[in-house]
């Protein structure tokens, strides 16, 4: 399989603070990454490095076979890598449907207006917000905020879609829901790259996992060898001992 | 596409009324009442592209009208050039102007991108008031003789009211264009959300340099005929900073963001301030009340009139833009 994304040696220092170090990791086309690890551990930094809000110090990012380390994040969304944030940015005082729409206009295919509201319409079918498409995007619950991040992202037809902890804040019929959505875009041929705190979600959906710490690569691999490795466990927990008890996932986020 | 909005022939309808009116038994004195309620018009519609559009707060948005003014009375009076030819280069001047200016200010947001908006507004006219070639701080006068190629002052007076009402009528239908355009759409994304607009795929650098070098073109064209009908320009009434503060007022009272909002307050505010300083118990208050006015819209209608219409009645968005 080909590499649709391909992070080489990635470093982002603020000041003083190293919050990326030397990151390298590599995306299958067709491919569920998950990116885990602590708070601070650097994700979300990780995030803004690849699509272009922050410029790499050093490192090269390549996607789809084009250089886009020192691209604006709004030429990184021509090329089809699209992402959502964290803290969801709705256009406050544009419809729904506006919303998506900016995301088509915008995206891959640059659409003219008229092709773009078609292609917003479908994406809001798509991702069960097709009642709601009148209404203001500040009047959504935070549930429909986040599906509408990756409403817009999804309609600027990416080849890659980069989503920042969509499942966060969501009750667990919610869950439920974005995790058939994310399989759903995973099948329909865009690759995906999510950072997410739900333990159970990203293991059952993430082909491979890829776990920072303190801005490094502490591990990669199948979600079963990311949560037998010790270092991991470490790094979340703090006991190496408590491995066993790790592995058994699903008790554990039921816990929570 | 344009031409099947309704609103798009109601702009028609009211240029057709601003001619028609004092037209009809030569009303003079209407024609002037008029021309200004133009004016602020066109000022308006064109600040609206910066403020209601684009979430941008321009202050010194009058720096085109006053520039478009002296370009265009340089090449009508030293040139002698004609007033139609003069006043397209004053807006294009101005325009390609207020794009270099925009490259450089508007890497910055929110106040300070408004207190830019005063720098350049004052270092236009403090340039202005020592260039040797536009009559320093004595301005510009026309000579009687400019008015001989129109047929005389009486005509040329007539001719340059209706370019105005034009130009008036061309602000309403750029903003009506714009609002159901692409374009319109990927600076409301900026308005509401600069960072997400561009992570959506909007270059939010180039749109905001092009919207704020459009913003300046129509008012620079107005600026030349509104001159050259006044017959003289110097640099304190060509950059009038009160006039560019009360072109926020007027969005404001009409409601940013909408294309007839811009209008009906800068209607309104015209019809008041020329009452206000007509009336020789209120004319030393007119700012006061101006100030005033400002307040209890931001306070209580912060959607302007057009945004207190709309909760009125939803619908209305679709016929009112």
């Amino acid at each position: 399989m080909n590499a649709i994304l391909e992070v080489r040696g990635v470093s982002k220092r603020f000041g003083g603070l190293v919050a990326v170090s030397d990151v390298s990791f590599s995306i299958a086309e067709g491919e569920i990454v998950g990116l885990i690890g602590p708070n601070g551990a650097g994700k979300t930094t990780l995030f803004n490095v690849v699509n272009g809000v922050y410029k790499a110090n050093q490192g090269t990012i390549t996607f789809a076979g084009k250089d886009i380390t020192r691209c604006s994040p709004d030429k990184v969304v021509h090329f089809g890598l699209a992402r959502t944030h964290q803290v969801v940015k709705p256009l406050n005082d544009l419809t729904v449907l506006d919303n998506v729409t900016v995301g088509a206009c915008f995206g891959r295919e640059y659409l003219d207006l008229a092709a773009a509201r078609k292609v917003a319409s479908d994406v809001l079918q798509q991702v069960g917000l097709g009642d709601r498409a009148g209404v203001m995007a500040r009047s959504l619950t935070i549930a429909g905020k986040k599906r509408l991040e990756v409403a817009r992202a999804l309609a600027a037809k990416p080849k890659l879609l980069l989503l920042d902890e969509v499942l966060a804040g969501l009750n667990p019929t919610e869950v439920v829901k974005m995790i058939e959505l994310v399989r759903k875009i995973r099948d329909s041929g865009v690759s995906v790259l999510m950072i997410e705190h739900l333990m159970q979600a990203i293991m059952s959906l993430s082909d491979r996992i890829v776990v920072l710490n303190l801005g490094r690569k502490l591990a990669e691999g199948r979600p079963d060898e990311v949560v037998h490795n010790s270092e991991v466990v470490e790094a979340y927990l703090g006991f190496p001992d408590k491995v066993h008890e790790w592995s058994r996932v699903d008790k554990l986020t039921r816990r929570k | 596409m344009i031409l099947r909005r309704p609103f798009f022939w109601i702009i028609l309808l009211i240029a057709a009324g601003f001619i028609y009116l004092p037209l009809h038994g030569n009303n003079v004195s209407l024609r002037e009442d008029l021309i200004l309620i133009a004016i602020a018009i066109i000022l308006a519609s064109n600040l609206n592209l910066m403020i209601g559009y684009t979430g941008y707060v321009n202050f010194g948005h009058i720096v085109f009208y006053g520039l478009g003014g002296y370009v265009g009375l340089y090449l009508t009076t030293v040139r002698g050039w004609n007033l139609v030819l003069s006043a397209l280069v004053a807006g294009l001047v101005v325009s390609l102007c207020a794009f270099l200016f925009g490259l450089a200010v508007l890497r910055l947001r929110g106040a300070y991108f408004a207190l830019a908006t005063i720098g350049i507004l004052e270092a236009v006219q403090a340039f202005v008031s020592n260039f040797d070639p536009w009559g320093r701080s004595t301005g510009m006068y026309l000579s009687f003789e400019s008015y001989q190629p129109l047929g005389g002052a009486m005509r040329a007076l007539w001719i340059t009211y209706f370019l105005i009402i034009a130009v008036m009528a061309l602000s309403m239908i750029l903003s009506l264009a714009i609002k159901n355009s692409k374009f319109g759409l990927g600076l409301f994304a900026i308005r509401e959300d600069e960072d997400a607009a561009v992570v959506l795929g909007v270059n939010a650098t180039v749109y905001k340099a092009i919207v704020y070098s459009v913003s300046a073109f129509l008012p620079a064209i107005a600026g030349a005929l509104m001159f050259y009908k006044n017959g003289m320009i110097d640099p304190s009434i060509a950059f009038e900073y009160m006039l560019s503060l009360e072109g926020i007022v007027m969005l404001m009272l009409g409601g940013q963001g909408s294309v007839i909002g811009a209008a009906l307050g800068a209607t309104l505010y015209e019809k008041l301030r020329s009452y206000l300083l007509t009336s020789p118990a209120l004319s030393n208050f007119h700012l006061v009340i101006s100030g005033g006015l400002l307040l209890l819209v931001v306070l209580f209608a912060p959607g302007g009139l057009i945004g207190w219409l709309y909760r009125l009645m939803p619908r209305a968005r679709k016929v009112i833009e």
